[in-house]
């Protein structure tokens, strides 16, 4: 253990938390955990808690398997990682439950998917496994704000152009009562709120990004 | 006939990629080209077959409230149901193991076609989904759940088979080139998914 003490913030700690969030995005440029992402957009309520929820499981995840990582054995590796997510997915499962009841019965399945998510599973596999604490937690903290800004900014545009609403305000006026801009004849699209459409905002959202940053560009 | 109905609306009302978004992460990295789709299709159909029986058995005789009264009156009001996650994603993750090793050791062709794919499938959300599915339907015998694992996975064959042909094509046409790769398979799952909302109207 031959370790310069290096600031808690230093150079490098920082890239962990700011790369997952543009160049290295867990969602866009590494594809990983796109089925939660993408089915969790209808409203931006169940998106941010959604996103919580996955940052917790990532950061204490990371922290758990960090901490332990010279005691697991590397043949049974994916089914301790298995059990300790799912023993923190319990806990969050149990905690929605109890205090967030509404948004609990609309993710329905889906906070047990977070055990399966794969962003999970890669950061354990790819960072934890082989890294101390404190980067670990910063790594976590990073590609869960990174898949929470997919997920936002997703969920974003289905809420406000589906049904005019964000967080449940309605923002373009009520489309029963036809006040604000439906009154002059605007209608939500309702394509929005399907399935489908979450792909193609995601599709759009990789496009401008790389658009904007030509070296993730992949030729193939 | 309730069987079969059950099969189609598993397999393309309620189809696990285009309506529920699951597996997405293994469909858009596998389905490059048809032949690794067409494998790993096969392993997700033959592993849902045989995990959502066994989930099920285990949700309704150990876990569901009341479900251990077979043991006796004293534990006819425990309720486990919490345990669920983890039990099924233990059940999961053996069950992968072991139909690798039974593969290898019976067929090594299908092995051989199977292999490397069996693995990652433990991780797929298709296949903890098809029992988390089964847990909130309250199928009422084993039958059902067992075609329900068939459709489901079938659903999921037919989807990453579809998108890789596409794929396949896709290479010789001139896309903008940030889309060039996964932007490109967007796009194509969300117009597939239009086009399978068309199942949404049948009435079954």
């Amino acid at each position: 253990m031959s370790e310069t003490k290096e600031p808690l913030f230093s150079k490098k700690n920082k890239k962990l938390i700011s790369d997952p969030l543009n160049l290295n995005n867990p969602v866009t440029i590494q594809v990983l955990g796109i089925c939660s992402a993408l089915a969790v957009t209808v409203q931006m309520d169940n998106a941010i808690v959604m996103s919580i929820a996955v940052l917790f499981v990532l950061v204490m995840g990371n922290l758990i398997v960090s901490l332990m990582r010279n005691l697991i054995p590397s043949k049974i590796k994916i089914i301790v990682q298995l059990v300790i997510v799912a023993a923190l997915v319990i806990i969050v499962d149990q905690v929605l439950k109890a205090f967030v009841y509404d948004v609990s019965k609309s993710l329905s399945v889906f906070v047990g998917l977070i055990i399966t998510n794969c962003i999970i599973m890669g950061r354990l596999e790819a960072f934890a496994l082989g890294n101390k604490p404190w980067a670990s937690i910063l790594d976590g903290v990073g590609n869960g704000l990174g898949y929470g800004l997919i997920l936002v900014v997703v969920a974003f545009f289905k809420e406000l152009f589906g049904s005019g609403k964000l967080l449940g305000f309605e923002i373009f006026g009520n489309s029963v009562e036809q006040t604000g801009l439906y009154a002059i004849g605007y209608e939500d699209n309702g394509l929005m709120l399907l399935p489908p459409s979450s792909l193609i905002l995601v599709a759009l959202y990789i496009w401008i990004q790389k658009k904007r940053t030509p070296s993730l560009i992949d030729d193939h | 006939m309730e069987l079969l109905k059950l099969f189609i609306r598993a397999a393309f009302v309620d189809n696990m990629v285009f309506t529920f978004f699951f597996g997405m992460c293994s469909y858009l990295a596998v389905s490059k080209t048809v032949k690794t789709a067409f494998g790993l299709g096969l392993a997700v159909i033959f592993v849902l077959v045989v995990t959502v029986p066994v989930n099920y058995l285990l949700e309704n005789y150990i876990l569901k409230d009341g479900a251990l009264a077979w043991l006796g009156d004293e534990y006819a009001d425990v309720d486990l149901s919490f345990l669920s996650f983890i039990m099924f994603i233990a059940v999961i993750a053996s069950i992968v193991q072991l139909v690798e090793m039974l593969v290898e050791k019976f067929s090594p062709a299908l092995y051989g076609a199977l292999g490397i794919f069996l693995p990652l499938i433990a991780v797929n959300c298709a296949i903890l989904g098809g029992s988390l599915f089964m847990q909130q339907k309250n199928f009422p015998s084993i039958g059902h759940a067992t075609v329900y694992g068939f459709g489901s996975g079938f659903g999921w064959f037919i989807a990453i088979v579809l998108l890789a042909a596409i794929r396949e094509k896709i290479k010789y046409s001139h896309v903008p080139a940030p889309l060039r790769g996964v932007g490109m398979a967007f796009i194509l799952t969300g117009l597939m998914g239009l086009a399978f909302l068309g199942f949404l109207g049948f009435n079954i």
